[in-house]
């Protein structure tokens, strides 16, 4: 190794800063969701009613494979397991696709029945339905971009592995990467139970 | 170079809490179609603060970080709490 200067531990920190603001960013959304909740508590429930709950469970149980497929290839290039590290994480970028292709599912099916941002429907339902539906297509289009940025870093990942830049002597960029990736696997942890499970 | 270094998780760890999380989804879906009235969103939101305290500590490797992340994180979620409670007082009152 050259005498390059390196602080892991600095490294870590930085992403843990920068997770933080993603939380007080995607915390706003649920603060908006919390205060119209308590305003429009049956609207609410009605609206969840509506929403696929069987792909939103396949999706929670998608991400959070896709998860362990990142913490384990964090472990497999520690092990010094190169070929395995990569394959679990095209893993992980393979559950990112599959959760993506099924909210394209879901949202097609949304708007088929006429139910979008300012759709016409929209206009004649109840107030807190139509914020209820508002906030839902903001916050998981957001999560969905910050999935699709995820999947691309782990995308990014698999390759450094392949070549070696990530190796078991210095590894902290996979460490940051995969911290990125769990997060977006909590906000979804948060959004299954506030969206889909409401009765 | 970096003075702290992480210990490895085991696959066998990872694949524990993988299987709690997936038990956790499961129950939280079963929880949310009991009839608990107003109490059953709360019972979502505290399975999802275990399930995410599960991915913390050991998928992001908390638990073995130093003192001052934790701490950080702390901060970071009381002020997430204040954000949202203040945000109550303001809102409850009108």
């Amino acid at each position: 190794m050259s005498e390059e200067h390196r602080d892991d531990t600095a490294a870590r920190l930085g992403m843990w800063l920068f997770l933080f603001t993603e939380i007080l960013l995607f915390g706003g959304l649920f603060v908006l969701y919390s205060v119209y909740e308590s305003d429009y508590a049956e609207a609410f429930s009605a609206g969840s009613h509506h929403l696929n709950l069987v792909l939103g469970t396949i999706n929670t149980a998608i991400l959070l494979t896709g998860s362990f497929c990142v913490a384990c290839s964090l472990s497999a290039v520690r092990y010094g397991k190169r070929r395995l590290a990569v394959g679990l994480l095209w893993g992980g970028v393979a559950t990112g696709a599959i959760f993506l292709f099924n909210k394209y599912l879901e949202w097609s099916a949304e708007i088929g029945r006429g139910v979008y941002p300012g759709s016409p429907q929209l206009a004649h339902v109840e107030r807190g339905e139509a914020i209820f539906y508002s906030l839902y297509y903001v916050t998981l289009g957001l999560h969905g971009l910050h999935v699709l940025i995820g999947s691309t870093v782990l995308a990014t990942m698999a390759v450094w592995v392949q070549k070696g830049k990530v190796n078991p002597e210095r590894f902290v960029a996979l460490e940051n990467g995969g911290l990125y990736w769990h997060l977006v696997d909590i906000v979804w942890i948060f959004i299954f139970p506030l969206y889909y499970l409401l009765l | 170079m970096s003075e702290h270094e992480q210990p490895i998780v085991s696959f066998r760890t990872n694949a524990v809490i993988w299987l709690l999380l997936l038990v956790l989804t499961a129950t939280t879906v079963y929880v949310s179609r009991l009839p608990l009235g107003p109490f059953h969103i709360w019972a979502g939101i505290g399975i999802a603060v275990v399930k995410s305290s599960l991915v913390i500590l050991i998928f992001m490797q908390l638990k073995y970080e130093q003192p001052l992340f934790k701490g950080l994180l702390l901060i970071a979620l009381t002020i997430l709490g204040i954000f949202i409670s203040l945000t109550f007082f303001d809102t409850l009152y009108r």
